[in-house]
């Protein structure tokens, strides 16, 4: 069954049709991923599913429900959550602040709640508590929760970022480009929490990456897309040999094929 | 800016004065220490006007007054990150609710409370919610134009508010049948309205909804992507602030019985946002050290009189140049 | 007084009005193109070039008269000069906090209109100072309505210096730059084009038509004050938004339109005079919420 179909999607910037008719589907509990060069629409794929950008034409169903006019907080609240492609950690706060935030779409109490430090809220505090320390332990960067998240090395930001969608309680997480700048070990790493994230917490993952060697190593189905079109999709070795993916790619060989 | 980061905050811990800033923060980076001093205040507060001249009293009711305004306004620009610079018409809707309320319709002080600060919300939420979607600096400019135009009806619409000359008679209350017409009772009133107020900023800081102004102050988008709905999460600052206000706007017009169109203008959104600024925004022991030296400033320094808001001008643009962070000492990690 | 006569009463009105608005708008619509910064500033160098505007007067008087001539060598000057303020401002305010989270620039922006201001404040002990020329009240007859040589030239003027603002920005290679930086400003540093010396330009042309406002309004209305930059100001801001901020175009339609809308708005019966500016900030807030980009502006998806 699938978690997500997107049909016909179409996106315009000024006469510019960055996702042009695109469709395709994200079964439950699947990894896939979405590849393409730079500049063929892929992070705007994703400001579309998450309601940062609204497509022009087309329809998004989600857990089998268009999402198609809802604002992003309510996407997020309904089981969707993302990583950023640069950074966007909230820096004036320590790690495990910006993990709480995750856990503000699962939680209710209000000013009130606060100004009287009422029973139901203090144990919502603990709750929050504690699963944004879960969220930070599943990464691996508990010890670190009480710092500035600014102060952090790039990696371990990448890595409060996770952390952080995590937090959100998701069915469906949104990896943007999730292994750029990091080093060989941490991608290991990522590999490895891409996996248990998908059998320990039955989370679907759908990612944008260019590491074709991490894209072959984790998912089950490939997207590729081209100019906003899509050109191919399938499994790994069928989308490897497919000639217009390979000439898309073509002269960009070196880099990707690592 | 440069102490900001970790290489910094190395270089300036070689100098006295930052090395003095770090134990400091250290000290109070713990709670215990923390409400210690805050109960050491407040029993010196409460003993104050056993010796205190009347003039004294004032001053320091003065200053309560402006803790309240400017914990208020720290809500909206220190936590929620907006700038609002038409703050005083809130604090102006308070005080001339109870006014009206109080002098012409006769009603009892503390009924007129409840209205006063519903009145307070309404007008907030006239003002900040058709333009709450749009870029800050918008924001920043209708608040300051909405300031003065509350200033401007308030002139305008002589029947109900006095015009220029400001409504007069507001009644004083009374507390257990004891009337409020003393100095000293005004003194205890502000302080124990401060001494709430930093209580509320407190709690509510180191709640659900004050991490979620601070991620929207920090990330607008990262935060919408987190689950926040950030017109909601900014509207629910802007009337919390505006509410401290407003809180402040009725014991005021109780205090001083008159008030005018004047009192709530421009300047005086001006001064509390200085005040905030100097304290350094976001942290609440800052807002009563900013407060504090906004009040005694013009009476030390009494020769400076009309330069002031030149001095203040300059304050601002220096402080966000050098140390956005106020002159209270930040804590590094 | 006929309909004829409010109507040819209330163009003219229009025209001088939405003449200030719209030069003052080009100065923060020019600044927001280029450094997204809304220069709350800005309403004060329009004051403080009247000011400028007025010492050169009074010291021209003896070699030029006070007629045209000392006016215009006076606003020259006053353009220059003010230019020259508007480009100190952005080198030492605002160039340290391009970077830096955009409230502290606008508090920043705050502090520089506190601090202009207040120094006029000081230098004048906050007197209106009389803006006193030697022009007549000949002029031409529409009915019973009367209007001055004096406006008509003031209307004339600000038109010839929005052509040739038009014709610098379109024509020339500073012009390109600015358009350019508006776009992306990282691209353009790349490019090898001198961003902080475009910044400063666009600082120096905003305020010098400010000034050139501020003067015209100090002849036109006969005397200046240390406050009269700050209703301005804000109804610069309206006219920007109005017209789609950060188009230069847009800021001349939108002056011109909030000229208009605020002399034919307050003829109604039910708006007196005295609710004049409470007026044209509820027009700010309805264009706020109903055409936050304005007339010319389109809608633009912010990129994430
Ligand atoms: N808000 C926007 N306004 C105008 N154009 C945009 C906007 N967002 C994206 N684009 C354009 O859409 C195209 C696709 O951009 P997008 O960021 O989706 O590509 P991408 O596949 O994620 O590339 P990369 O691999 O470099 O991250 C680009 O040409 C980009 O300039
Ligand atoms: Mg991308």
């Amino acid at each position: 069954m699938a978690i997500l179909e997107v049909k016909d999607l179409t996106l315009r910037f000024g006469g510019l049709e960055v996702i042009d008719t695109l469709s395709f589907d994200v079964e439950e509990g699947g990894i896939v991923s979405l590849i393409g060069p730079n500049g063929a629409g892929k992070t705007s794929v994703f400001n579309c599913l998450t309601g940062f950008y609204r497509a022009n034409a087309g329809d998004i169903r989600f857990r089998n429900e268009s999402i198609m006019s809802l604002k992003p907080h309510k996407i997020t609240a309904r089981g969707m959550a993302r990583t950023f492609q640069n950074l966007r950690l909230f820096k004036q706060m320590t790690v495990i602040e910006n993990v709480k935030s995750g856990m503000h779409c699962r939680t209710r109490e209000g000013a009130l709640g606060a100004l009287l430090r009422s029973a139901g809220q203090r144990r919502e505090e603990a709750e929050i508590e504690r699963v944004a320390e879960e969220c930070l332990a599943f990464v691996g960067i508990l010890e670190h929760k009480d710092r500035l998240a600014r102060n952090l090395p790039y990696g371990d930001q990448r890595r409060v970022e996770w952390a952080r969608a995590l937090a959100t309680r998701p069915k469906l997480l949104l990896f943007d480009e999730p292994a750029a700048g990091l080093n060989y070990d941490e991608k290991e790493r990522l590999i490895d929490l891409i996996r248990r994230i998908r059998e320990e917490l039955s989370i679907t993952i759908f990612l944008i990456e260019h590491d074709m060697g991490l894209v072959m190593k984790v998912s089950e189905k490939v997207v590729v897309i081209d100019y906003g079109k899509k050109i191919a999709e399938g499994g790994c070795a069928e989308v490897q040999s497919n000639p217009k993916v390979i000439e898309a790619y073509l002269g960009k060989e070196d880099e990707d094929g690592n | 800016m440069a102490a900001n980061d970790g290489s910094g905050a190395a270089v300036a811990r070689r100098t006295g004065l930052a090395g003095v800033e770090d134990r400091l923060a250290a000290f109070f980076d713990d709670r215990r220490h923390r409400y210690a001093v805050f109960a050491a205040l407040i029993l010196a507060g409460l003993l104050v006007p056993r010796v205190g001249s009347n003039y004294t009293l004032e001053i320091l009711t003065n200053s309560f007054l402006y803790i309240v305004l400017c914990l208020g306004l720290n809500i909206i620009v220190g936590y929620a990150g907006l700038l609002d610079l038409g703050f005083a018409a809130f604090f102006a809707v308070g005080a001339y609710s109870t006014g009206i309320l109080t002098s012409t319709f006769g009603w009892n002080f503390w009924l007129a409370i409840p209205p006063a600060l519903l009145f307070t919300v309404i007008v907030r939420v006239i003002i900040g919610a058709p333009t709450l979607r749009l870029r800050s600096d918008y924001l920043a400019i209708v608040t300051l134009g909405a300031g003065e135009m509350i200033r401007i009806i308030a002139r305008n619409m002589k029947d109900l508010t006095g015009g220029a000359s400001g409504l007069i008679g507001i009644q004083r209350p009374s507390l257990f049948g004891l009337e409020l017409n003393q100095i000293s009772h005004y003194y205890y009133i502000f302080l124990a309205l401060a001494v709430l107020a930093v209580f509320a900023s407190d709690r509510l800081e180191h709640s659900r909804l004050g991490r979620a102004w601070k991620y929207v102050r920090d990330d607008e988008d990262a935060a919408e992507a987190m689950g926040i709905d950030r017109v909601a999460v900014k509207l629910s600052a802007y009337i919390i602030g505006a509410l401290f206000a407003g809180l402040a706007g009725c014991f005021y017009a109780a205090k001083m019985t008159a008030i005018s169109p004047e009192t709530f203008q421009f300047m005086q959104s001006i001064m509390i946002l200085v005040a905030v600024v100097l304290g350094g925004m976001g942290k609440i022991a800052g807002m009563v050290v900013g407060a504090m030296a906004m009040v005694l400033f013009p009476e030390v320094f009494r020769e400076i009189g009309s330069m002031r808001m030149l001095v203040f001008g300059l304050i601002l643009i220096v402080m966000m140049i050098f140390r956005p962070q106020g002159i209270w000492p930040d804590r590094r990690h | 007084m006929d309909l004829f006569d409010i109507v040819t009463q209330q163009i003219a009105n229009s025209l001088i009005l939405g003449s200030f608005y719209a030069l003052v708008a080009l100065g923060y619509s020019m600044v927001y193109g280029i450094i997204k910064l809304l220069n709350f500033a800005h309403g004060d160098i329009y004051m403080v070039g009247a000011f400028i505007g007025f010492t050169a007067l009074s010291l021209l008087v003896g070699f030029l008269g006070d007629g045209w001539l000392g006016i215009s060598a006076s606003l020259i000057l006053s353009m220059i000069a003010t230019g020259f303020l508007g480009v100190g401002i952005q080198r030492l305010a605002y160039r340290p906090l391009l970077s830096a989270p955009r409230l502290s620039i606008l508090i920043t922006a705050m502090g520089v209109s506190l601090l202009l201001f207040n120094t006029v404040m000081a230098a004048t002990i906050g007197e209106y100072k009389a803006f006193e020329t030697g022009l007549g009240f000949e002029g031409l007859d529409f009915g019973n309505i009367h209007i001055s040589y004096t406006q008509i030239v003031l209307v004339l003027a600000t038109a010839l210096l929005m052509v040739a603002l038009t014709l610098f920005i379109n024509k020339t290679i500073y012009g390109k730059a600015m358009r350019a930086i508006s776009i992306d400003m990282d691209a353009c540093r790349l490019m090898g084009i001198d961003v902080n010396k475009v910044i400063a330009l666009t600082f120096f042309v905003g305020s010098a038509l400010a000034a050139a406002a501020g003067v015209m309004a100090g002849v036109y209305y006969g005397s200046i004050h240390f406050f009269m930059g700050f209703i301005i100001g804000l109804k610069a801001f309206t006219a920007a938004v109005f017209g789609g901020i950060g188009i230069i175009p847009g800021a001349m339609l939108g002056g011109l339109l909030l000229g208009t809308l605020e002399s034919f708005g307050t003829q109604l019966s039910w708006i007196g005079t005295e609710w004049k500016d409470v007026f044209s900030f509820g027009l700010l807030i309805l264009i706020l919420v109903f055409k936050p980009n304005g007339l010319m502006g389109r809608t633009e998806i912010e990129r994430m």
